[in-house]
């Protein structure tokens, strides 16, 4: 291997790694929105609460992160729950009341928040045994975004089953499709909605368990995240599993790429690409089945 | 049940036609009474009121120009900070390299903000609704990032800073004095709320009403919707950008934090608690929305929990002001007459 590939390698990989952070954060708010018609600005706090709590459990062992886990996907739960309670009686009112509202707890979480842990970025290392480097083509690359890749890919791989070729994907799916028929078969739509909600906002807050090391807890954090997320969520389709995928690993690259090869131009190049594929095509990367 | 979905919705309420001769001649009236306080403020506050009272003249502006979007276009936007910043930092510019004059700083931060405004509205309004709040949420957040890194222009994040006072019109001495800037201020605000209050009775601004309750309706008789929503776009730029030039002129000072992310969510706030489309419930929700911020988050009981007291704002206001929500997306049941 040799030639431009070779000298962005290391950009690459991590390009993959922070793409498939995006995905999983974003995933639930792609989810969320599109199937459930609910617009959740407080998605980066999610983020943002989890990374705290991989701050605040990581002892640099691995036991601390498996707590972390659990804690960041407890709290996760428990938001999207809070957040579900919180907008159902707004769902009538249009989008307009349900940002406004997820906005307010925005600022009131990450207020807390900063009250609790200060007002600087806190560095979270990862567990002493996932430190250090291998060597991977020729280059000597972290083993914690290794993991974090494989174990992000895996929850890829786990949501999509569950969304696409489960039979509880088909329920949430008719669910979106048509309330009133799925209602009338005898489920409880309000359950869908909650679940949906939260375990989208547990798989936000388990990324910001799992991306600490990466994207690390402290003010603006929650901003970055949801602005980033938007972004995916904008460029690869509302409401597809596959569009979040798409548009995450493309931010990723060119968040990565970008940086390192035009650093100049960075931030206008996010907002580039948007325009290109929205330009292009104007649902997105992957249009929703559902909700096309 | 689609996200951008433009179902028809029903009127909205009566929000500036006025109902009679009567209720003209009093808000005429209730007007010149609200300019004349303002103009005589000066002689009774203290120069740190005064301060907040053109800080709060400035943000009003900016929260006009979302309710050109969101209340009278139906666009909601979280991106106007975007517009606020280019014009603050153009001002700053033109103030230190080219010249001193109010003005012509308003009018070149004016331009250049509208200039912006082309490309990244042509991108913003090809969505509706919750995607377009997305993509002016990323517009407002790329020159947010775009201003800390440009250092060369910018000064990163450090800010511009050295900023000569400004000069109302030629010949005049620059204005040193807190109480002198807010005179400039006010005749400022007061000539774009005008201008303002007088396009919404013209027939541009019927359009984007008719576009914001029906678009499928208006573009089936023949507007070019989408045209009109970019030049809607275009307009609430250009405002953004003059009130951005105008914090410059109060504030001698600019940083990155003047384009970012809470300036745009409280403007949004501001439109909203006001009640959309309403210009001087958005001056209202402006100068709430600044006191909560400014004033209530330095008193002693609750400092520096000013976010906290805006998000209980936020809150407060989407539940128990169902009313201040007119015109954007309301049910029948909130188109009763409003009493404000």
């Amino acid at each position: 291997m040799s030639g431009w590939l070779d000298g962005n390698f290391v950009s690459v990989i991590d390009g993959v790694a922070f793409g498939l952070l995006l995905f999983t954060i974003a995933v639930g708010l792609s989810l969320v929105f599109g199937m459930m018609d609910v617009l959740n600005l407080a998605h980066g706090t999610l983020y943002l609460a989890g990374a705290y709590v991989a701050y605040a459990l990581s002892d640099g062992t691995l036991t601390g992160l498996l707590l972390a886990l659990l804690a960041g996907a407890l709290v996760g739960t428990l938001g999207g729950a809070a957040l579900t309670f919180l907008t159902q009686p707004l769902a009538h009112r249009g989008h307009l009341d349900q940002a406004v509202l997820t906005l307010g707890i925005t600022f009131i979480v990450a207020d807390l928040l900063a009250a609790a842990f200060g007002g600087d970025v806190l560095p979270t290392d990862p567990p002493t045994a996932l430190r250090g480097t291998v060597g991977l083509l020729g280059h000597a690359y972290p083993v914690y975004r290794l993991v974090f890749i494989a174990v992000a890919a895996g929850l890829a791989l786990l949501v999509y089953l569950v969304f696409e070729r489960s039979s509880l994907g088909a329920l949430v799916r008719a669910t979106v499709a048509d309330r009133d028929m799925v209602r009338a078969l005898g489920v409880d739509v309000r359950k869908v909605l909650y679940g949906v909600f939260a375990s989208g906002a547990a798989l936000a807050a388990v990324g910001g368990v799992l991306g600490a090391p990466i994207l690390g807890p402290g003010p603006g954090v929650d901003e970055t995240v949801l602005v980033l997320s938007l972004v995916v969520v904008v460029v690869g389709g509302l409401g597809s599993v596959r569009g979040a995928l798409a548009g995450a690993l493309l931010i990723g690259q060119v968040q990565t790429l970008g940086v390192a090869l035009l650093p100049e131009y960075a931030p206008f190049l996010l907002f580039g690409t948007m325009l290109l594929v929205l330009v292009l095509r104007p649902h997105g990367l992957v249009a929703s089945a559902v909700r096309a | 049940m689609s996200p951008s979905a433009s179902a028809p919705t029903p009127a909205p309420a009566p929000t500036t036609a006025s109902a009679s001769p009567a209720s003209a001649i009093r808000r005429r009236l209730s007007a010149t009474a609200v300019a004349g306080a303002l103009a005589l403020a000066p002689f009774v506050l203290g120069p740190y009121a005064i301060g907040t009272l053109s800080r709060i003249l400035v943000f009003a502006l900016l929260v006009l120009s979302v309710n050109l979007l969101t209340g009278l276009t139906g666009l909601p936007t979280l991106g106007q900070s975007a517009y606020f910043g280019v014009g603050a930092y153009t001002a700053a510019i033109t103030a230190t390299r080219i010249t001193d004059i109010g003005p012509l700083q308003l009018l070149i931060a004016a331009g250049v903000s509208a200039l912006v405004a082309v490309p990244t509205g042509w991108l913003a309004v090809r969505a509706r609704g919750v995607v377009f709040l997305m993509l002016t949420l990323a517009i407002g957040e790329i020159a947010y990032s775009a201003a800390v890194n440009w250092k060369s222009l910018t000064n990163g994040t450090d800010g511009m800073s050295g900023i000569p006072p400004v000069v109302p019109l030629p010949g005049m001495p620059a204005l040193e004095l807190d109480g002198l800037v807010y005179f400039y201020v006010l005749a400022v605000f007061l000539l774009l709320f005008a201008a303002v209050s007088r396009l919404g009775s013209t027939s541009f601004a019927l359009a984007l009403r008719g576009i914001r309750d029906n678009e499928p309706r208006m573009r089936a008789i023949g507007y070019p919707t989408q045209r009109y929503a970019l030049t809607a776009y275009c307009g609430a730029g250009a405002l953004a950008g003059a009130a951005g030039a105008l914090w410059v002129s109060v504030q001698r000072f600019v940083s990155p934090g003047d384009a970012g992310f809470e300036i745009a969510a409280l403007a949004l706030l501001a439109v909203v608690i006001g009640g959309s489309g309403s210009m001087r419930g958005a001056c209202a929700g402006a100068a709430l929305v600044w006191l909560t911020r400014d004033y209530l988050g330095n008193l002693e009981v609750v400092s520096g929990r000013g976010p906290l007291l805006l998000g209980l704002l936020f809150v407060i206001a989407v539940y128990a002001l169902p009313r201040g929500l007119a015109g954007v997306r309301i049910p029948h049941r909130l188109t009763r007459k409003r009493t404000a």
